[in-house]
């Protein structure tokens, strides 16, 4: 059978491809985590990494025929700043968008809502950005960067995946390892920090229970700008890693990457750090198993499918919540 | 206990028996009576053309069926996240079952009358309702979003991709709800500024053609009356006050014996039937119907509407669903900022609106409470300071 | 204490966000008439996508028109005529209430779209009720035509010899061996690979569909590479044709990419980069424009290059305005006009014939090279 013939090509792709999900489904996780709250506006937190990653490399002067060394000190370059705008865009979501509404302890579909406007608001500004800077009169010296604001913006330079080593039917190729390996980098560094960490603790104790917390001397406006931004750096991340994957970003492209992330966070245990990562993965390669057994027009079928049946049998996730939990 | 809170909560007292309080005490046939001159109003409303309120660039009629049609469904919705608190973020999938029930039997694979396919359509919706309520009502409140979400996306998806369903292209020739010329009726011109009636523009009572739209708006507001009847009899019966008590606290709930899980399906059922009823309207008037209709976009426009006019209150979510479906008519000029200024609105009413342009009267009750409470204890704080 | 005061506040700011200036209506370009003898004060109207994700396509066609109508204008001071766009942003559900209140309005006598097949399919009946003539630039669904529709026009071919054409291009003129298909389950996507999937016949050695505003085709690549196919053909637009192509070079495969006028636009190159780009042929039924008419329309637009459908919605625009010329001035002589039509338009000869459709149809195959899609060559059809 096709899935069996190329079991390893594409479950590798899909590793590759639920790197991504797992990565952006950390921020999800992690502000469910501590607040109850879904953050909508996260999949705009990632389009503005993607943004800032295309924009980085025409400012640096990316072509086509830059040198392989060249293109990795700008992709460096570009992971920074990627994660440094994520971070801001997230902390000014919070700021805006979440602290008024915490402080009087509106009703959490109320946040939901906000976060919603907050994501539409925050897309259609990179997605209206060739009106905004005529409205402002900017547009000359910017034309490359605000022309044609609701197509898809391709990366200056070409990034050509290298074949590294042939597990059966598939070669796999130096961005797949690069960044499944980073993903999982990333992911133990969070993990790491939330447990090692003063301000993890604290993060750990405010997602426990807040009114302890708050006795305790815990900050909880740091702790929840802390959790924003740890969740808008990973998001950052995962941006760059995008990009070199595909390559491609959009002001929409966030919408259905986070649907995407936060069902795979959902799928691994919301609130729980791992299971956001094994849940990101699960997706990706449930995804292109879909794909190869059914047809690649239901592959978001089987996805949502996946999710009701693991709901169904672990009602918490694969891997259970536990961000408040004693553990972890 | 009253006099207390009127005495020192006199301030607040007051304004609040401003406009709904003064409403809600007057007598029934006093209140009747308003009724009756609203829905009179609503019926006149696209024949009298008033000046501000008509839509420029756009028929008048078909924008106010649309409003109707937006208040219909959050009517739905409001059950499900406004009287049992589930967080539906896929009602779109009934509006879309409703309506291609409907295109189906009608036009795809069928020649059913109209009017026989609105049951049909109705009792798929609820099918439907219960189909995806069954095995996902048992899990939690939050983790219920993304599941309704992925529903409604598989809805969609299969649209999309079946061909018995008509596919991308969708269906077309979908039957119109059946006509009756009896007499025709002008609409008001306000040209000159003064109103004058016009026997150039007129409406014929009651044809469902494809230029005039005015009929079919007609009909859903028909509906929309029924509606609201029924909702009033299930709200204020032992169903409504089951779905508060579980809103509440579905725990304590449980203990007091109330079977959450069925009344959750049910209104989960009632949402999807009232879903399925404006899709079956908006399949009737369109003519056709296609998969890019039933958008995840359009079931979080759904919940903000419901969010925002006041989740529980049946007139508050009509008036968001107003909001939500007239005000990007109205200002056409606006046509590509109307996302962010939707959204920039979305974030305003939240964090200063929380509670929704009309909160359901319960929470009034409970502020009012909650009131009370708090002077009692600033009471005994005097009482702490003077002893 | 929060009182009822925020409520105001709050709908009025939320109010005031949307009312920052007064309603418009459905928006005028082109000059104010002078009033004269003749048929004056004509109004024609524009649908199309003007505003959203699919704004390049109405842009490219109602610049077309407008250089049309700004030729005339200047020849004609004293007796202009005005053209009125209708924004849809190519959604049927928005069409639809548009053209009842554009067919209402008397003073417009003739309809240049609508744009899209989709919003063409569901106000289709409503402009034929109304006796209103129609001619689209840019409709290609075949199936449009056969409604019975008399006022409905189309000035381009259809997806029918569209396919046709390109299975045959693939055949001979590529000389694939190994063709995969891929659709986008969307209404254009899925005929227009359907009939080229017909057409090749023993020549498929796969197919698979995807889904629009997919950004990852990980097993699709896989797919293709597997069946070892020389040439693809994909039926869909340019955002995901971008994605694929680039993803397919990346994947290490070596064919042919060939897809349709839904990709004909510079996005394509865009997202697939010009390495992945090079060498795609873009069929059209829609003809290049030449220097002359480039250069006359950098003029009206702005700077930008005249695009797919530009030179259609020039051609259009005449078709009226050489009516208006002639002295017609309703309705019904316009859809009289129109019918009896017979004469040439930059793109080609123009005869509709009786279900509307043009009894002359070339399509056009643009390659990609250098970054840039190169103007296009006809290609014969069935």
């Amino acid at each position: 059978m096709f899935l069996f013939e190329h079991f390893f090509e594409l479950t590798l792709t899909g590793l590759a491809l639920g790197s991504v999900y797992g990565l952006v489904a950390l921020g999800y996780t992690m502000v469910y985590g501590v607040l109850q709250l879904i953050n909508f506006a996260h999949s705009e937190v990632f389009m503005y990494g993607t943004f800032a990653v295309v924009w980085t490399l025409y400012v640096l002067g990316g072509t086509p025929t830059t040198s392989t060394g060249g293109v990795i000190g700008m992709l460096l370059a570009s992971l920074v700043i990627a994660m440094v705008v994520s971070g801001g865009v997230a902390l000014l979501l919070e700021r805006v968008a979440y602290r008024p509404l915490i402080n009087r302890n509106a009703p959490k579909l109320v946040a939901l809502i906000s976060a919603i406007g907050a994501s539409f608001v925050l897309a259609e500004v990179i997605g209206l950005r060739g009106r905004i800077a005529g409205a402002l009169g900017l547009d000359d010296n910017i034309g490359r960067f605000v022309q044609r604001s609701r197509d898809a913006t391709g990366m200056p330079v070409e990034i050509v995946p290298q074949p590294v080593v042939r597990i059966v039917d598939y070669t796999v190729t130096n961005i797949d390892l690069l960044v499944i390996l980073s993903a999982l980098l990333m992911m133990v560094m969070v993990d790491q920090y939330i447990r090692r960490s003063r301000l993890g603790r604290g993060i750990r104790a405010v997602a426990q229970d807040p009114e302890s917390a708050a006795l305790m001397g815990v900050n909880s406006t740091r702790i929840v700008q802390l959790t924003f931004l740890l969740g808008g750096l990973m998001a950052g991340a995962a941006a760059t890693l995008y990009m070199i994957r595909i390559g491609v970003t959009r002001f929409d492209a966030g919408f259905i990457l986070g649907v995407k992330a936060f069902t795979a966070a959902v799928m691994g245990g919301i609130g729980n750090l791992r299971g956001a990562l094994v849940g990101g993965l699960v997706l990706g390669v449930a995804e292109n198993w879909g794909s190869a057994l059914i047809g690649t027009q239901w592959k978001d079928v089987v996805a949502f499918c996946l999710l009701v049946l693991i709901l169904l049998f672990r009602p918490t996730g694969l891997l259970g919540e536990s961000l408040g939990k004693a553990r972890v | 206990m009253s006099s207390t809170a009127s005495a020192s909560g006199s301030s607040s007292a007051r304004e609040r028996r401003s406009f709904r309080t003064r409403i809600s005490a007057l007598p029934k046939p006093a209140k009747l009576g308003l009724m009756v001159l609203a829905a009179l109003f609503a019926y006149a409303l696209p024949l009298l053309e008033p000046p501000f309120i008509t839509t420029p660039g756009t028929d008048f009629g078909g924008v106010l069926f649309t409003v109707a049609v937006y208040m219909l469904v959050a009517l739905g919705l409001n059950i499900v996240v406004g009287y049992a608190g589930l967080l539906d973020l896929g009602y779109v999938a009934f509006y879309a079952v409703g309506a291609y029930t409907v295109a189906v039997l009608t036009s795809e694979h069928g020649n059913w009358p109209y009017l026989l396919a609105i049951p049909m359509a109705v009792g798929v919706a609820m099918l439907s309702g219960l189909a995806l309520g069954a095995p996902t009502l048992r899990v939690r409140g939050d983790y219920l979003a993304i599941v309704t979400l992925g529903f409604g996306e598989i809805v969609r998806l299969t649209l999309v991709n079946t061909p018995w369903l008509g596919s991308a292209a969708g269906i077309a020739r979908i039957d119109r709800p059946p006509s009756i010329e009896l007499f025709t009726i002008p609409h008001l011109n306000w040209d000159t500024g003064v109103p004058l009636v016009d026997f150039g523009q007129t409406t014929i009572f009651v044809r469902f053609g494809v230029l005039d739209l005015i009929p079919y708006y007609w009909l859903a507001l028909t509906v929309i009356i029924l509606v609201l009847f029924g909702d009033k009899l299930i709200k204020d019966s032992r169903v409504g006050r089951s779905w508060e008590a579980t809103r509440e606290d579905e725990d304590a709930a449980e203990l007091m014996g109330v079977p959450t899980f069925r009344f959750k399906l049910l209104a989960f059922a009632m949402g999807a039937f009232v879903g399925g009823l404006s899709g079956a309207l908006f399949a009737g008037r369109q003519g056709f119907v296609s998969p890019q209709s039933f958008l995840l976009l359009l079931s979080i426009l759904f919940v903000a509407a419901v969010v925002v006019g006041g989740q529980g209150n049946r007139w508050g979510v009509m008036i968001g669903a107003a909001i939500v479906a007239y005000l990007p008519e109205r200002f056409r000029g606006f046509e590509e900022w109307r996302v962010m200024l939707f959204g920039a609105a979305l974030i305003v009413l939240a964090i200063y609106r929380p509670q929704g342009i009309l909160p359901p009267r319960r929470t009034v009750r409970a502020r009012r409470m909650e009131q009370e409470i708090e002077e009692l204890e600033e009471g005994t704080e005097e009482e702490g300071a003077r002893g | 204490m929060t009182s009822k005061k925020p409520i105001w506040a709050a709908a009025l700011a939320a109010a005031g966000l949307v009312l920052s200036a007064c309603g418009t209506t459905g928006g005028e370009s082109a000059q104010p008439e002078a009033g004269a003898s003749k048929a004056c004060n004509l109004e024609f109207a524009f649908m199309g996508p003007l505003t959203g994700d699919y704004a390049n396509l109405g842009i490219n066609a109602v610049n077309g028109a407008k250089l049309a109508l700004d030729e005339y204008n200047k020849q004609n001071a004293d007796c202009q005529v005005v053209l009125r766009e209708f924004d849809s942003q190519g959604d049927p559900e928005k069409a639809t209430p548009l053209a009842s209140e554009l067919v209402n309005d008397q003073k417009i006598v003739g309809l240049v779209g609508p744009m899209f097949s989709g919003e063409t399919n569901a106000t289709g009946e409503i402009f034929n009720e109304a006796k209103l003539v129609t001619v689209t630039p840019s409709a290609t669904n075949p199936d449009l035509s056969k409604n019975g529709w008399d006022t409905f026009h189309r000035l381009l071919g259809t997806d029918e010899p569209q396919g046709a054409a390109a299975a045959k291009y693939i055949k001979e003129t590529l000389a694939a061996k190994k063709v995969f298909v891929v659709d986008d389950a969307s209404e254009y996507g899925k005929f227009l690979a359907g009939k080229v999937e017909k057409d090749l016949g023993d020549l498929v050695a796969g197919t698979d569909t995807i889904q629009q505003k997919q950004t990852d085709f990980g097993p699709t690549v896989t797919k293709v590479k597997a069946s070892g196919a020389d040439a693809l053909w994909f039926g869909g637009y340019y955002a995901e044709a971008g994605l694929l192509a680039k993803q397919l070079k990346a994947g290490g495969w070596k064919g042919t990419f060939v897809s349709g006028d839904g990709v004909l636009d510079p996005g394509f190159i865009e997202g697939a980069g010009a390495s992945a780009a090079n060498g795609s042929i873009l069929t059209c039924p829609c003809a290049p424009a030449d220097a002359s008419f480039t250069e006359k329309y950098k003029a009206i637009s702005g700077g930008s290059d005249p695009g797919t459908y530009s030179t259609e919605g020039f051609d259009t625009m005449n078709v009226f305005l050489q009516a208006v010329a002639e002295g017609k001035a309703t309705r019904a002589d316009m859809l009289d006009w129109v019918n009896n039509y017979d004469a040439e338009g930059v793109t080609k000869q123009i005869k509709f014939d009786q279900s509307g459709e043009l009894s002359q149809v070339t399509i056009y195959a643009y390659k990609v090279e250098g970054g840039k899609i190169m103007p296009g060559t006809p290609i014969s059809g069935a």
